[in-house]
């Protein structure tokens, strides 16, 4: 009787066992680093805006506070998109005929509201608050990255959940003084510069956070209704 | 070529010395006989008889019928079947712990019998692990499409991901999974492992070359050699280890999903045992419900003889004794316990709205089962056949009354409320029932229903020539 099969289908089935386990493990592997890969996060990347707003212009080399055009967020879950009005304070003065601007000018006039497109967008399925997290010590920078420095805005984390909890599992790690919260150029304390809070020099985060945590009672829940409501 | 020797050789069997005219497999087979005998099922001509096509083609329609409830549910969610609060769990829990319980025969015939040297389980373990396979498989589907967005499963696995979340390692729906995908995995690994010599000898008989293939493949090079057998007989014990522990474990841990709650009537420390001896109650059940058609229209009786009826009928008599007992000492520990709670559960059990159930399940498994006391009955295929089906359904009434009458009758009379099963609900359960049958239906027609390397082993011991036969040359006894 002629064989069925070949001589080297024995070695083909030999390493099957072995390649089988190797292959799912890296196409685990694979698929885990696509989920966290900016291709797949959008993560660094810019949107089309109705104007190329600047925040690099307007928060970093003007010193434009963060609460001037985002008034809400000391006081609610959303930081609020300023009015048309709040962008006409100033360009009702300067820059009053860049071509630019047209956008804005034609919202004033028509009524109708500037239509930016969302960079950090949260599923529905998530409760966030601004204001709680302002109030105790975390910085704008801390979630929205060196916005001081990004021309056109873009997302600087995942926003998956493990973002979420890198810094409510230690918020010690993350946590600056409140006088501290808006300053877009805040760098967490080093030998050669060092953080002064309450009289006290830090030199280093984990001996600034510790007490942070001590004086803000931070308490980060991790339990799933906190933010699944 | 083992088959080749095999055919050849004319040991013939002598009447077993213990049983006399009762033996486990009757006079006259030699190895080539059961070889043929057995192998001819799958490979012979014109196997595909009307009978098989009628039976596969119904069981295939069932399962149509599970495809389209399980788009409707993918479509409009666990709404369609009749659960609500508080019968949060209704059929889909009870098909789960029927099915799971139903395969917990086939792992105590393969595995516990083998560690404990049981030579009648050879002609009935193959198609009982297949049942296994099966009835776990079905028994799968239902936690699954009962969280109501099934793709979504791997939620329930600890893998890596980017929410940093773990699964709940102190529910015991979880420590479920683990053992459910642990016993499927085993169950399959034991089969797989005993059907290889086996493939090999349909390889070898196979006459296409697409079948020659195909067995050739799942044969995974078997040669006969001494090296594979001696490696075959350690992976045979071996697994047979790791299986032994899973038929006592994997029923205590779906006991669990309700001892560890503490809803009245399920917060109970019997629970383990209780749901274990039930299991190979309705597994055993089961096992007679398949072999006893099987042996008649495949004339199998020489095989599968009246005794194999007697001690499996026999292993269901002492199993629901057990089961029995459990009934009695639950209402007993209700009573004793002097909670009002426990009481008011077992009160509403016997009279309430659903007693009608409670009393046609204690009729099913334990009044009608007392029929096997007698010879006659054990031996009787249609009593037993009937029998068999009567403890299926009355298990099924039993994981009925624990899950939908203890739910619907919790601590406070304002939640009270009664469940309604809707057609969607006994439509998955008719569905899971055509999926076992067909896969069932597949397997007698594509791979021997009955190990053919057991047999020939079992033949070789019983043979007249004696185990030191000149024609098989064995090392001397260990």
């Amino acid at each position: 009787m002629a064989q069925i099969f070949h001589r080297s289908s024995n070695m083909v089935a030999r390493f099957s066992i072995v390649g089988a386990v190797i292959l799912l493990g890296v196409l685990t592997f694979i698929l885990y680093e696509i989920a966290l890969s900016p291709w797949y996060t959008n993560e660094h990347a810019t949107l089309q805006q109705p104007v190329p707003f600047s925040h690099r212009h307007h928060a970093g080399e003007l010193g434009i506070d963060c609460r001037y055009c985002h008034v809400d967020v000391e006081k609610s879950w959303y930081a609020g998109v300023p009015p048309t009005q709040t962008c006409m304070t100033c360009h009702s003065q300067i820059w009053t005929n860049a071509e630019m601007l047209e956008p804005v000018r034609a919202s004033y006039r028509t009524n109708v509201s500037l239509q930016w497109n969302k960079i950090n967008e949260l599923p529905e399925f998530v409760y966030f608050n601004h204001s709680i997290h302002v109030a105790k010590g975390i910085g704008c920078t801390t979630c929205h990255g060196p916005i001081a420095t990004e021309p056109m805005t873009y997302k600087t984390g995942t926003l998956y959940m493990s973002w979420c909890l890198e810094c409510h599992r230690d918020p010690a790690k993350y946590v600056r003084p409140e006088s501290q919260v808006f300053n877009p150029f805040y760098q967490q304390p080093t030998y050669g510069a060092p953080v002064t809070f309450e009289g006290v020099k830090y030199t280093d985060q984990a001996s600034l956070g510790r007490e942070l945590v001590k004086k803000y009672d931070l308490q980060t829940y991790q339990y799933c209704s906190t933010c699944h409501r | 070529m083992a088959s080749e020797g095999s055919r050849k050789s004319g040991i013939a069997v002598r009447p077993d010395p213990l049983h006399g005219s009762d033996p486990i497999l009757a006079p006259g087979q030699t190895l080539g006989s059961v070889t043929e005998k057995i192998s001819s099922i799958v490979i012979g001509k014109g196997n595909t008889t009307p009978g098989w096509i009628f039976g596969a083609f119904i069981s295939f329609c069932l399962l149509m019928l599970l495809n389209t409830v399980i788009t409707l549910l993918a479509i409009k969610g666990v709404g369609i079947w009749g659960i609500n609060i508080p019968v949060a769990w209704g059929f889909a829990i009870t098909n789960f712990v029927w099915w799971i319980g139903i395969g917990h025969a086939g792992t105590l015939i393969s595995a516990f019998l083998l560690l404990l040297h049981q030579k009648w389980r050879t002609s009935i373990n193959r198609f009982a692990e297949a049942m296994t396979i099966f009835a776990v498989m079905c028994a799968g589907m239902f936690p699954l499409l009962h969280m109501g967005r099934p793709w979504l499963f791997y939620y329930l696995l600890p893998y890596p991901n980017p929410m940093w979340l773990w699964p709940q390692f102190r529910s015991p729906l979880v420590w479920d999974v683990f053992a459910v995908s642990t016993y499927f995995t085993v169950s399959l690994l034991f089969w797989f492992v005993g059907l290889i010599p086996d493939l090999a000898t349909l390889r070898d008989r196979a006459t296409g070359r697409i079948k020659k293939i195909a067995y050739g493949i799942f044969s995974m090079g078997w040669r006969g050699s001494a090296a594979h057998w001696a490696r075959y007989e350690f992976a045979c014990i071996l697994l047979a280890g790791l299986a032994t522990p899973l038929v006592v474990s994997v029923h205590t841990v779906v006991s669990f999903d309700f001892t560890i709650a503490i809803v009245p009537g399920w917060h109970s420390t019997i629970f383990p045992p209780y749901f274990v001896a039930g299991a190979i109650y309705s597994g055993f059940a089961m096992v007679l419900t398949l072999a006893i058609p099987l042996r008649k229209y495949y004339h199998l009786q020489n095989m599968v003889t009246e005794r194999h009826l007697d001690i499996m009928a026999k292993v269901m008599l002492a199993t629901g004794i057990i089961v029995a007992y459990s009934y009695v000492m639950e209402m007993f520990m209700a009573f004793y316990s002097a909670n009002q709670y426990e009481r008011a559960q077992f009160v509403e059990r016997m009279t309430g709205q659903y007693a009608f159930v409670f009393w046609t399940l204690i009729t099913f498994n334990l009044v009608l089962p007392q029929l096997l006391w007698w010879r006659k009955a054990r031996r009787h295929e249609l009593t037993l056949f009937v029998v068999s089906l009567i403890i299926n359904i009355g298990m099924w009434l039993e994981r009925f009354v624990i899950i939908v009458v203890s739910l619907h009758h919790e601590y406070e009379p304002s939640k009270w409320f009664m469940f309604f099963p809707t057609k969607w609900d006994w439509a998955t359960f008719a569905g899971t029932i055509g999926m076992f049958f067909l896969l069932f239906y597949l397997f007698i027609r594509f791979l021997p229903m009955i190990s053919i390397v057991e047999m020939r082993t079992l033949v070789h011991e019983t043979s007249e020539t004696g185990p030191h036969s000149s024609l098989y040359p064995v090392p001397p006894e260990a």
